[in-house]
């Protein structure tokens, strides 16, 4: 069995990682998961929040947004809304996102999408902000 | 019959003229390059989104989503993408004959407008054609907000049982020179017959794929999210076809301009010599007269 698989992420706007990795692991609708080499077709929802894998000697963390997960044996595909490295992470601009979701919140009922929109958008933010500056206290 | 001076200042003004579409060409070119570079980031997405779809929708019947079922009426929704200004030659033109084309196929009474770009919205407001809405159209980087906005209200539409099928009117980049207004359906989503076959003839070979949380969930948030991605796509391919044509229609225009100032000023210089030699003559032969 190889020991490792393609991972690729990919956003509307760009392809923002593709390389080979051993490890990965990723928030799925119903509760994180990780991924081996050599797993079984999976096709999973995403949560926003955090991904990290494992290439050789480098460990990668990436904030993302709500999208999708197909897995395979020998490769991975998430297709997410929106992607960020901890370098392009601007915590100040993410805190503004959380204030302006929240007021998008109030506006809403709650089961209306762009409720479930604004709160994705929250947990998007607040996952920038804990991979760039460490779980809050 | 036209003065030196006439012909001096119509060249002049065809001067200035040349001079703005040789800016404006310039200008073309370069967000061309940028609109396409932004088709060629969305393309993996777009791509790796309409694959996961079509072997989803494949694999499941038509009464699984509302999305996917059809159900036959005639009321259509037509998405017509155009560019907010004009100066672009036959762009806009061509899709609007596009969209006529398509409402008289279609019967225009059944037919329902949703326009981006202005250029669309001017030339059907004065016509008697019912028009859901219309934005004007972001033209260097259209947001995927824009696009996932104008989807919600369609898939709206269309699960309110108001529509019966949505099609899209977009031009497509082929090259800068090229672009062709292609008519998409985006609304009812099953795949045309002979998509089925293949992606199931393919389907046999893999081996089972496991949903989470369940297929039903996956497929009721990937169908919107397929429209949105889709006309996301149509705007950003409009959007470089718009700067093609403008850049081609901008090109031709200096050309042109150049030509006329050639012609004009070798008329210029014909008069000129003319009126010379006509002062000319008639020195000498006032000389002439003097001498006898």
């Amino acid at each position: 069995m190889a020991d490792n698989f393609l991972l690729e992420i990919i956003t509307p706007s760009r392809k923002l990682l593709s390389l080979e990795a051993e490890e990965l692991t990723a928030p799925g609708e119903l509760g994180e998961f990780g991924i081996l080499p050599g797993h079984m077709h999976f096709f999973s929802l995403l949560r926003a929040g955090e991904v990290s894998y494992k290439s050789g000697a480098e460990r990668g963390r990436i904030a993302i947004s709500t999208g999708y997960a197909e897995v395979g044996p020998d490769k991975t595909i998430l297709l997410v809304d929106s992607a960020m490295t901890e370098a392009e992470i601007d915590t100040g601009e993410a805190r503004e996102a959380i204030t302006e979701a929240e007021a998008k919140m109030k506006g809403h009922e709650e089961d209306d999408p762009a409720y479930k929109a604004a709160a994705d958008d929250i947990e998007y933010a607040e996952a920038r902000i804990t991979l760039k500056e460490g779980p809050s206290k | 019959m036209p003065g030196l001076k006439d012909i001096q200042r119509r060249i002049k003004s065809v001067k200035n003229t040349q001079q703005i579409t040789k800016a404006m060409k310039m200008v073309a070119a370069a967000k061309l390059r940028r609109a396409q570079e932004n088709i060629e980031a969305a393309r993996p997405y777009a791509e790796k989104m309409a694959e996961l779809v079509s072997s989803l929708a494949s694999m499941s019947s038509p009464e699984s989503h509302p999305l996917l079922a059809s159900t036959g009426g005639p009321r259509t929704g037509l998405l017509v993408v155009t560019s907010d200004r004009g100066l672009c030659g036959g762009f806009n033109t061509y899709l609007i004959r596009k969209a006529e084309n398509f409402m008289s196929e279609k019967g225009s009474d059944n037919v329902s407008l949703s326009l981006t770009g202005k250029r669309g919205l001017d030339y059907f407001k004065r016509r008697n054609v019912q028009i859901i809405d219309s934005k004007p159209a972001t033209s260097v980087t259209p947001s995927y907000e824009s696009a996932r906005e104008t989807a919600l209200k369609l898939i709206g539409l269309f699960l309110g049982e108001e529509l019966d099928e949505v099609h899209i009117i977009y031009s497509r980049f082929e090259s800068a020179l090229t672009q062709t207004p292609v008519v998409q359906r985006l609304l009812p989503l099953a795949p045309e017959a002979g998509e089925r076959e293949e992606s199931g003839a393919e389907e046999g070979e893999s081996t089972e794929v496991l949903y989470e949380p369940s297929v039903d969930q996956v497929l009721q948030n990937l169908l919107p999210k397929y429209i949105e991605v889709q006309i996301y796509r149509a705007l950003l391919e409009s959007a470089a076809s718009e700067h093609g044509a403008r850049m081609t229609a901008m090109d031709s225009a200096s050309r042109n301009a150049s030509d006329m100032i050639g012609s004009l000023t070798l008329r210029y210089n014909r008069l000129r010599q003319a009126a010379i030699t006509s002062e000319l003559m008639e020195i000498i032969s006032g000389s002439e007269a003097l001498k006898d």
